[in-house]
């Protein structure tokens, strides 16, 4: 799929259009919690990528937040035995 | 220029059951190697270590080399492992990627120069977040993040899943 050859007023180096970036940074609007709920006002997409690294930040101390408290868990649990029972669990939800 | 168009999911074999595989098999492993008794801070930072890794490795392993920035962990992985395979004294722990050959970087500072430069700018904390991102053109940079966030909030879902599983079986 080859996307709209660029307008005269644009360089000629790049040929991504000003409406695919405008969907894509929708699409990423939509995914980040702080700015779903503004669905409907506009947003600029300064501050959509802005929350997007935040969001990215936020979601990677998550991970390490809960690798850690798994870390403590794991220290003092038997996991081989629950391992079944697990994912039986997780994958039902 | 585009990534492909979404992916069918198939049901029977999801990306979250994927991950959830192989994140339990590497976290069985894990408290397989380690002795349950031992609870000595620094096992249970090599601990935490391992785990995080595995969670991340997990995720990446599952997308596998359907995008960009999976193939950019994958790699990353790969070559820290034969970095420490190989020569102990000289290791590289960085977290980085190494910076994209010559050619790429050409690219990257030609966009800079054409209107969207205020939007390169903007992007240039984006690139450093999402892996593989310093090398992709802005379209598939917010492909890219799109799926990765995607992929990052499931890690976190299944690991609060696993936490609170442990917490109610003590």
């Amino acid at each position: 799929m080859s996307g709209r050859r660029s307008r005269s007023k644009q360089s000629s180096v790049s040929s991504i259009t000003d409406n695919q970036i405008t969907d894509l940074v929708s699409k990423l609007q939509h995914l980040i919690p702080e700015l779903r709920r503004r669905r409907f006002d506009k947003v600029s997409t300064s501050k959509v990528l802005q929350e997007t690294c935040n969001y990215i930040r936020s979601l990677h101390r998550e991970v390490e937040d809960l690798s850690d408290r798994l870390s403590q868990l794991l220290a003092s649990t038997d996991g081989g035995s629950d391992q079944a029972a697990i994912i039986r669990s997780l994958l039902m939800q | 220029m585009m990534n492909t168009p979404q992916q069918v999911k198939n049901p029977s074999s999801s990306l979250k059951s994927r991950f959830i595989t192989r994140f339990l098999g590497a976290l069985t492993k894990i408290t397989a190697e380690d002795p349950i008794s031992s609870s000595s801070p620094t096992r249970i930072f090599q601990r935490y270590r391992r785990i995080k890794v595995a969670s991340n490795k997990s995720m990446a392993y599952s997308v596998r080399s359907r995008r960009i920035w999976s193939r950019a962990m994958l790699s990353r992985f790969r070559s820290r492992r034969s970095a420490f395979s190989g020569r102990r004294s000289s290791v590289k722990t960085t977290n980085c990627t190494t910076s994209p050959p010559p050619a790429l970087i050409k690219v990257t500072i030609n966009e800079k120069k054409t209107a969207k430069g205020g939007l390169d700018m903007q992007t240039d904390e984006l690139r450093e977040l999402v892996p593989g991102g310093e090398a992709m053109d802005v379209c598939n940079l917010l492909d890219e993040t799109a799926h990765y966030i995607k992929c990052l909030t499931t890690q976190v879902q299944v690991m609060r899943k696993i936490v609170d599983f442990y917490h109610l079986s003590k």
